[in-house]
């Protein structure tokens, strides 16, 4: 099989009714994705489902790991070896994942992990939505990291997004996330999969290592480097495991970003941590994508994610007609925070709502850029639930009560 | 960690097999973090001899290294190496083999790390046959973290967290590769390296899973708290203990107890995990 007809058997071109789990799963197959590792999970368990039957079709490889900590590994291993790889989960897993994330995090390799969130803690309800493992995807494994995590709101964006999401995985070599939960992943809806070249179009590729003139062998530049100020960072390409160019020595340890080699000196440790922090969290301008809606004249802002921003776009309609003048905020990248977006419509409007499905995991990182320009502080209010969605209504009683 | 020359020794001479390892080519002398004593060295020089011996395409032969005493290891050496996380190298090199088949990765593991944190990951690579190479060096105690007690120390015996010597009965790491259904097992010790030689050298040319067990004294943690101090003291009390595989045939189970058995355990052939998912690629392209 040629290039041109792998491409086109991974795009299924057409208008279908998909399974949100399965509009993600097509989505990853058409961004390149030919290596997925998972263990089933309700509600997640179709995409592996899925993938089993699809990858083999188009050259890849499935497999059925034995636990997510085994998955996540062998997701590694694959990215190093240079293909473009993924798993899928849900809370627990992701829990078991952590270990392995933040090594992942360490070495800046281009993974893509999806969360098909379910209620928790514990086992928790397997068939409710929950945005809870929002404070998780960052902050749930040793040491700080900065992530990219994005949330879809329908299946016709978990199959865009999930192509966005290896794209920002590839450019910016970073673990990327796909936030679903649990009802997004199990509803069906009309998706349309445009043309193979519309595809191809779109998919930025692993870029290919091409050694330095003056490098030493066996001591590639594989990681990024920053400027004295961490303003400017030269993402290098990394040579395959298998390639002539591989590193002798690739360390899970924290290491120097120039040499690659292991560092106990506090300087170096630092420098790396601060980089792939900053990394991310200073370029969070150009990484965030954020949807504006009627944001102009608004007095009040609802800033929200994921499934509830389908019922806050209902909410703000209604408004409308009433004649409150409501905006939406909408982030489709959760992580990194939005800083820039939030900051811009916090100096315009009077109050923030805030709808998620979780006690405010979100909303507390709102509060820190609520702040008018003379520095008012501008309340930030939280509709929050645990397992359930919001209803457009809820939404709109809690605008009516904070006018009053 | 210091990566200058020992002071005076600069212009040590290396070894005739120093000169493939690592640090050797990235620094231009051989550098070594093993205690005194310790069995790894010579373990280190014997994959050494065998991949100079071979003439092995480097690249090709990728070492998954893990966290453990041996985690030094690379320095000496060949080849190009990936360090994972604390006992799941054989799930990363499960997904390094599916990513690139050409690839026949070696995870070398320790025995905290293969059969107490990665037992998981070992049963599941075996049993999926993926074609590569397991080597566990078998010290039988956590060496690294200050001598706690391990899965495959004897009943009996003195550690950091067994300081009443009660005894956990070890596991046999040959049987359970056995039962999980490895294609090559292998036992030695470190009194036998050139046997140990052979069998990584017919590992290579394997097709599946071979795990390869090597039993080595720990002078450091194992030694002084169990009264063989020296080198030589656990190295004889392992080469005594051993026991070889054609002999142990004839003996009863109550003259096995506590004893190694060395030898090849095993060698057949059977599917690899890769064939069986090529088959099915091959089948889906004619579609």
């Amino acid at each position: 099989m040629n290039e041109d007809e792998i491409l086109k058997r991974s795009v299924l071109t057409g208008t279908h009714l998909l399974e949100g789990n399965v509009a993600m799963a097509e989505g990853c197959i058409a961004a390149g994705c030919r290596f997925f590792a998972g263990y089933p999970i309700t509600p997640q368990s179709e995409v592996p489902e899925h993938m089993a039957k699809r990858l083999p079709e188009v050259g890849g490889v499935f497999m059925q790991m034995e636990d997510e900590i085994a998955s996540i590994s062998a997701v590694v291993g694959a990215t190093i070896t240079g293909k473009k790889a993924m798993s899928s989960t849900s809370g627990p897993g992701f829990a078991l994942m952590q270990e392995t994330l933040s090594w992942a995090n360490l070495i800046e390799m281009p993974i893509v992990v999806a969360n098909v969130q379910r209620v928790g803690p514990g086992s928790g309800v397997v068939s409710l939505p929950t945005h809870g493992d929002v404070t998780q995807i960052k902050r749930g494994g040793n040491g700080e990291y900065e992530v990219i995590a994005i949330a879809p709101n329908s299946c016709q964006e978990l199959f865009d997004l999930s192509i966005e999401a290896f794209n920002l995985a590839e450019k910016w070599r970073v673990p990327t996330f796909i936030l679903s939960d649990a009802w997004l992943g199990h509803m069906r809806e009309k998706v349309v999969i445009p043309e193979p070249e519309e595809i191809k179009k779109r998919i930025v590729p692993r870029p290919e290592y091409i050694p330095k003139e003056n490098e030493t062998e066996g001591r590639p530049q594989i990681y990024t480097i920053a400027n004295k100020d961490f303003t400017e960072f030269n993402i290098p390409a990394f040579p395959p495991l298998g390639s002539k160019n591989f590193p002798y020595w690739w360390i899970t340890l924290t290491h120097s970003q120039i040499s690659g080699m292991i560092t106990e000196t506090p300087s170096v440790a630092d420098n790396t941590n601060m980089t792939i922090n900053y990394k991310i969290s200073k370029n969070e301008a150009k990484i965030s994508i954020v949807k504006r809606y009627e944001l102009d004249d608004a007095e009040i802002a609802i800033i929200t994610y994921g499934t509830p921003s389908r019922s806050a776009l209902e909410a703000m309609k209604a408004c409308r007609k009433e004649g409150i003048k409501v905006g939406i905020l909408r982030l489709v990248t959760v992580w990194p925070i939005a800083e820039t977006a939030i900051r811009e419509v916090a100096e315009k409007v009077k109050q923030i709502v805030v709808p998620e499905m979780n006690l405010g995991q979100i909303a507390e990182q709102i509060e820190r850029f609520a702040f008018h320009t003379d520095g008012q502080r501008i309340p930030v209010h939280r509709v929050s639930h645990t397992a359930i969605l919001h209803t457009p209504k809820e939404i709109i009683d809690k605008i009516r009560e904070i006018i009053q | 960690m210091s990566y200058s020359a020992p002071r005076g020794k600069e212009n040590i001479t290396p070894h005739p097999y120093g000169t493939n390892t690592q640090m050797y080519k990235l620094m231009g002398f051989p550098f070594t973090m093993f205690c005194k004593g310790c069995g790894y060295g010579s373990i280190a020089q014997a994959i050494c001899r065998v991949f100079k011996e071979e003439n092995l395409q480097e690249e090709l032969f990728p070492f998954i290294i893990n966290i453990g005493c041996y985690s030094s290891m690379p320095t000496v050496l060949p080849g190009k190496i990936l360090m994972t996380l604390h006992g799941r190298g054989i799930a990363v090199a499960t997904g390094v083999k599916m990513a690139n088949p050409k690839l026949k990765p070696i995870s070398i593991h320790g025995d905290g790390d293969l059969l107490s944190i990665g037992t998981n990951h070992f049963i599941h690579g075996a049993r999926r046959n993926v074609d590569m190479i397991v080597i566990l060096l078998n010290n039988n105690i956590y060496g690294m973290t200050g001598g706690q007690h391990a899965p495959t120390t004897p009943m009996g015996s003195k550690t950091s967290t067994t300081p009443y010597r009660y005894g956990e009965k070890p596991i046999d790491s040959v049987e359970l590769a056995k039962v999980s259904g490895a294609t090559y097992i292998a036992r030695w010790n470190t009194s036998t390296m050139r046997e140990f030689m052979k069998s990584f050298k017919k590992a290579l040319h394997h097709k599946g899973f071979s795990f390869i067990e090597i039993v080595s004294q720990c002078p450091t943690q194992f030694g002084n708290k169990n009264a063989l101090p020296k080198a030589l003291d656990g190295f004889n009390f392992i080469k005594n203990n051993s026991v070889r595989i054609n002999k142990a045939k004839d003996m009863s189970s109550e003259e096995l107890k506590g004893k190694y058995i060395i030898g090849e355990h095993l060698d057949i052939d059977r599917p690899t995990l890769w064939d069986r998912k090529s088959e099915i690629i091959e089948k889906l392209k004619e579609k």
